[in-house]
């Protein structure tokens, strides 16, 4: 391998366009991952059984599949009951839901440990079930939910690497593609790795600042 | 889709489990290596371990399998095609199961240990009568989720063309023009399998000695 990095600085512009896709449907996904999750948590707690025996079903199946047969089911299923989606829209989609579902396990357990005599206690003080949620379990389960978010989103980046085999123009299609444009693929892989590794650290050290900034308030759940 | 299709995933199926058990079980044996480093005091030790650990947990599976892929003929071992994925498969799972058996070691009890050294046990048997056993109990839940996760992951040893499970249904919603159905039996049948190893997980844990019943 000799490592020449004017391919590398040739290529620049479309490099940094990979990584801004990357990290576009990265934030995209994990949004309204994040919002969808709530709310299918909140739905399946409040909901009674038949919500969440249907929505339980859903989501245990979007954890016990890969996320690939998800893509190939929609990407190449989609077409042939009328969804034809581009590669972006639908590499989107299935991020999102596949970010819903794991995220809105993340909530369940959040609503689960934010302890009952809280809950009562609004009752008690008349709060409705909304005012609930939005003034005890939302400001509790925040800091609760902070670690497995963090490490959810970092699964979510690595996992976002799978939409290049549908041809989303991310990151990684982006770098492979240079690499075999250039015969240089073993080089381009390496600076693939890298350029993940450092927003996959920088992500993470983040998370460990906020979860040290905010621990201030761990008391209140306690 | 007929039987036969059927037939040809769940054969297929033979070879993601069998990939994703023998990466778990050198995954096992490297992690041990791994968290032995990380628990040791020594610096020089413990930082390759933490530096292999950071690199295999933050670089996506896909991308770790292309490089090794095609960094093997490269380094001049020209091996097929499943070793080259059992190597990225094992080394990856093995820095997640490093993390699950450092964190393991590091909760057994310091009371029981103590205990153990007061009725005269040696450093060594202290290690293998009370700190493997317990650590072992205490990991063993997360070891079946890395076993849940391996076998989902292993869908994209698809891309270094290994026909398991996904390879498979790609090649049979190609060539019969049913993605929907294929895909679909192929999702069914990681669901078994992943159902099947957590059910044996949860039978396990209350199997194995010291459950909480």
């Amino acid at each position: 391998m000799i490592f020449d990095p004017n391919v590398i600085l040739n290529h620049l512009p479309e490099i940094i366009s990979g990584i801004g896709v990357t990290l576009a449907l990265w934030i995209a996904g994990m949004a309204v991952g994040v919002a969808l999750g709530f709310v299918v948590a909140t739905a399946r707690r409040y909901g009674g059984r038949v919500i969440d025996w249907p929505l339980g079903l859903a989501v245990e199946v979007l954890r016990g599949t890969p996320f690939l047969i998800q893509i190939f089911l929609a990407y190449y299923g989609g077409p042939f009951i009328g969804i034809s989606l581009d590669p972006v829209p639908c590499g989107l989609m299935c991020l999102s839901i596949y970010a819903a579902a794991y995220y809105s396990e993340v909530f369940r357990a959040g609503y689960g440990a934010v302890p009952h005599g809280h809950v009562e206690a609004g009752e008690c003080l008349g709060l409705n079930r909304f005012q609930i949620i939005r003034r005890i379990l939302l400001p509790e389960m925040a800091l609760i939910v902070l670690p497995p978010s963090v490490n959810l989103a970092v699964i979510l980046l690595k996992e976002s690497a799978v939409l290049s085999i549908i041809t989303v123009p991310e990151l990684t299609t982006t770098v492979s593609a240079i690499g075999s444009q250039e015969y240089a693929f073993l080089e381009a892989i390496f600076l693939l790795a890298v350029i993940y590794w450092v927003i996959v650290e920088a992500a993470a050290r983040l998370g460990r600042l906020a979860e040290t900034r905010l621990s201030t308030f761990r008391f209140a759940a306690s | 889709m007929s039987f036969k299709l059927f037939t040809l995933l769940v054969q297929a199926s033979v070879w993601t489990i069998g990939i994703s058990a023998i990466s778990i079980a050198i995954g096992f044996l490297i992690a041990i290596g791994l968290s032995a480093a990380l628990l040791s005091g020594r610096r020089a030790y413990r930082r390759p371990a933490e530096f292999f650990i950071s690199f295999f947990r933050g670089v996506p599976l896909l991308v770790q399998l292309l490089l090794i892929y095609n960094l093997l003929p490269f380094i001049g071992l020209n091996v097929p095609s499943i070793v080259a994925a059992i190597i990225g498969m094992s080394l990856c799972t093995a820095a997640y199961q490093a993390e699950n058996l450092r964190g393991g070691f590091e909760s057994v009890p310091k009371g029981l240990v103590e205990a153990a050294d007061m009725v005269g046990f040696s450093p060594r048997q202290v290690f293998v009568r009370i700190k493997v056993p317990i650590a072992m109990r205490l990991t063993f839940p997360a070891l079946v989720n890395e076993a849940i996760m391996i076998l989902k992951s292993s869908s994209l040893v698809s891309v270094v063309g290994i026909v398991e499970i996904t390879r498979m249904a790609q090649d049979l919603a190609s060539s019969t023009y049913m993605p929907i159905e294929i895909f679909s039996a192929a999702a069914l049948i990681y669901l078994v399998i992943c159902w099947s190893v957590a059910l044996a997980g949860r039978y396990g844990e209350r199997a194995l000695p010291g459950a909480v019943k």
